[in-house]
């Protein structure tokens, strides 16, 4: 128990309790109290809740009701008259093909991601320890995450351009390329997911950097005494240390990747083979005016990314981590 | 997932089946009509107009036509709303009762539907007399809608550029069409050719070769009733001609970052030649070519490059067409509104743009068509409601680019498979689809 003194109280009766110590403060009976006062402890908690549940419920769970109804009628987004037509726009999601086929664009994205987490990672690894200009790079790497998503859109628009700053850049360093970054179908998923890349990279990096400088400190310093080096100390301090935030933003980034949206919205609208599946259920809903299979197609993709996320759970258990 | 999230699921779920179709805007105000109003002096009431025209309503021109409006009826107030996103937010808007008192018919509402927002302004047969583009918004012999300007599509392009390359005549057809671009292509700087790819809608303007081609009025109908991509026939020669600008290379070199507001200044410097657009683009590349400081004279408008019995032909169509919302309670006012900017704002004149009135003068930049001798025709709309129908139920878009974008796609290598392939499908969906929308 050399670190008992680090403790919270929470930890100590957790302990204690654990290990059949007698309690520290005996547990009394509260005396039963009159009923208006209990009515309104039962109340109370509600009460606070009032706000948040109503805002939830307005917001969130009433639009996906609505979805969910409309997903089984042939509503076009206008018209007074809209008929239920059952499963019908289910049955043609799934037997129309091409519908599907949007998620081969979602690989590009799930690569992207692992570029982005592994970075996200060794940034975060190397800026917890104490170096120069610390702080200086941390505002670096997340300020991406600050910018407006329609902003990054555009200025990339100009960046990948024929001629674009893309190409300058590179011809400063004697590259004088003749591309057109955005032109084939592989190339332009590759500068988009690239494009995702910088701009939830911060957002990645900030989770992690809060959850490795959570590790109590003198973990590291009793490692370097035991001779640990760097990598020692990644591998059995931080990446412990941090795998629920791991897990967490491997489920986030999978999702992610499969709803991706507005930077190839903004920058391509779809062309050249860039169509994700949220872009493709837009256009229904918008383009094409089928309300009906767009909500169908969106509960859809609701339902894959909750299999997924139930799926990762289940490979990674959300184990309890205890360092100490 | 834990069992809770299970309860909450299934709770929403049951909870959407509950739920009634709660979209109803009511089917009891429908087939109201916004007369004119007898006196000018007496008709009331604050107005709003919406409208897609930010820029005029930014730079006062808006307020200017509403006090000249006051002159004639002063006991109305206009106000004006401009949204820059006009399609997607006043489908969302179309919801409500709240859609404005005026405004202009979106896309998204079927044409059977019209008298359940709109009021009427008259029957076909009365207006039909004194404007054009009547049929485009009649519902049972009634009329829903006005456009205040006619538009006609063609190219526009920079004259002194196409005189730099020995072009002095409109081309007559497709493959003169191009052997002009190629010549424009090796003896200037110029981009023969701008598709303007990313900003994706102006490659829509191609749908509108559409009975130019063949100078047939009953070109919409035959969209309803035929394959659009059949050999020879309109969309097949437009698209064609489209396919073979970027295959040969006479296009930009990468479409996919091209620039719709940079593509104005450049087209009107001579950087770029030509593109297919429409007569309402002629006053914003003369304006951008006075921004830019060279001569706005050197904007010129052509038409498609094909000829019936040796003459060119060009349609002419509504723009957005103007409406009087059903639930408005200042009716009068608002049919007031449409009549006077319809007839007496100079909307058109402004603008450049082909006047609603069947006996106005043609405008000035037209000059070349009445000296070409260029037939105008109008399209008869009455299948227009079924092509739109066919147009979303089998998700060709021929008034949406993707089709066009996958078009250019394949012309430049980007996208695998032929040309006959491409349109044989989009003509299979097309077709297979008719069978299935009833009239």
């Amino acid at each position: 128990m050399a670190h008992a003194h680090t403790h919270t109280p929470a930890h100590r009766t957790e302990q204690t309790n654990s290990e059949a110590v007698k309690p520290v403060s005996k547990r009394v009976a509260p005396a039963p109290a009159p009923r208006r006062a209990r009515t309104w402890r039962l109340l109370t908690p509600w009460l606070f809740l009032l706000a948040p549940l109503a805002l939830l419920i307005t917001f969130t769970y009433a639009p996906i009701a609505n979805m969910v109804a409309y997903s089984f009628t042939d509503w076009d987004g206008v018209s007074p008259e809209l008929h239920y037509t059952g499963a019908e726009n289910y049955t043609e999601i799934f037997t129309r093909e091409d519908l599907f086929q949007v998620f081969w664009v979602s690989g590009y994205y799930l690569v992207a991601s692992v570029i982005q987490i592994v970075a996200a990672l060794y940034f975060a690894t190397i800026l917890s320890f104490s170096i120069r200009f610390r702080n200086f790079f941390k505002g670096v790497l997340f300020f991406p995450s600050l910018v407006n998503g329609v902003a990054i859109g555009f200025v990339f628009l100009y960046f990948f351009q024929d001629g674009g700053t893309f190409d300058t850049v590179l011809g400063l360093f004697g590259y004088h390329t003749d591309h057109a970054w955005l032109g084939t179908p592989a190339s332009a998923n590759v500068s988009l997911a690239g494009v995702s890349i910088w701009r939830y990279l911060g957002m990645n990096f900030v989770l992690f950097l809060g959850a490795i400088q959570s590790i109590p400190g003198e973990l590291y310093e009793a490692a370097e005494l035991d001779g640990a080096g760097r990598w020692h100390q990644f591998r059995y301090i931080i990446l412990p240390g941090i795998k629920p935030v791991l897990t967490l933003t491997v489920i986030l980034s999978v999702s992610g990747s499969l709803s991706a949206f507005e930077i190839p919205y903004i920058m391509t609208g779809g062309a050249t083979g860039t169509e994700t599946f949220v872009i493709q259920t837009v256009k229904l809903a918008f383009q094409f005016n089928k309300t009906g299979l767009a909500s169908a197609a969106a509960v859809v993709l609701l339902l894959i990314i909750l299999l997924v996320t139930w799926v990762q759970r289940r490979l990674v258990p959300d184990d309890r981590v205890d360092l100490v | 997932m834990n069992r809770r999230t299970v309860t909450i699921l299934a709770t929403v779920a049951g909870a959407a089946l509950l739920l009634p179709g709660c979209t109803g805007t009511g089917g009891s105000t429908k087939g109201a009509d916004a007369k004119a109003p007898d006196d000018p002096a007496e008709v009331s009431g604050t107005i709003t107009v919406l409208t897609v025209r930010t820029d005029l309503v930014q730079d006062g021109t808006m307020k200017k036509y509403a006090a000249e409006f006051n002159k004639t009826y002063p006991k109305v107030k206009v106000e004006f709303q401009a949204l820059t996103n006009y399609e997607a937010e006043i489908k969302i808007r179309m919801n409500t009762d709240d859609y404005g008192d005026v405004l202009l018919i979106p896309a998204v509402i079927k044409k059977d539907d019209y008298p359940k927002f709109f009021a009427s302004l008259g029957t076909a047969a009365e207006r039909g007399k004194k404007y054009r583009f009547t049929d485009f918004t009649t519902v049972d012999g009634k009329v829903y809608g006005q456009s205040p300007v006619g538009v006609m599509p063609g190219f526009v392009y920079n004259k002194r550029v196409w005189k730099e390359a020995g072009v002095t005549e409109w081309p007559t057809t497709p493959a003169e069409f191009l052997a002009d671009l190629e010549a424009i292509k090796t003896k200037t700087d110029a981009i023969p050719y701008y598709t303007n790819f990313a900003a994706q809608w102006p490659l829509t303007s191609w749908t509108y070769v559409d009975g130019s081609v063949h100078c047939d009025p009953q070109a919409t109908t035959k969209l309803a009733e035929d394959d659009p991509w059949a050999e020879n026939s309109d969309l097949r020669v437009g698209d064609t001609l489209l396919y073979d600008i970027v295959k040969q290379g006479l296009a930009e070199k990468d479409p996919t970052t091209s620039n719709w507001e940079e593509s104005k200044p450049r087209t009107a410097k001579g950087e770029i030649a030509t593109q297919w657009l429409g007569t309402w683009a002629i006053i914003q590349f003369q304006d951008a070519a006075k921004k830019a400081g060279v001569n706005p004279d050197d904007i010129g408008f052509m038409p498609f490059p094909a000829q019936t019995d040796g003459t060119f032909c060009a349609t002419v169509g509504p723009d957005y067409n103007q409406a009087v919302n059903v639930h408005s309670p200042h009716k009068e006012a608002a049919r007031a509104w449409i009549d006077w900017f319809t007839d007496k704002s100079g909307y058109d004149q402004d603008n450049l743009a082909i006047s609603p009135l069947k006996d106005a003068a043609m405008p000035e930049v037209l000059k070349p068509y009445e000296q070409a001798g260029v037939k105008l025709i109008e399209l008869d709309d009455a299948a227009g409601a079924k092509v739109k129908l066919i147009d979303d139920e089998s998700e060709v878009g021929i008034y949406k680019p993707e089709y066009r974008q996958d078009l250019v796609d394949l012309a430049r290598g980007a996208k695998k498979g032929s040309l006959d392939d491409f349109l044989g499908g989009l003509g299979k969906k097309w077709t297979e689809t008719q069978a299935n929308v009833s009239d």
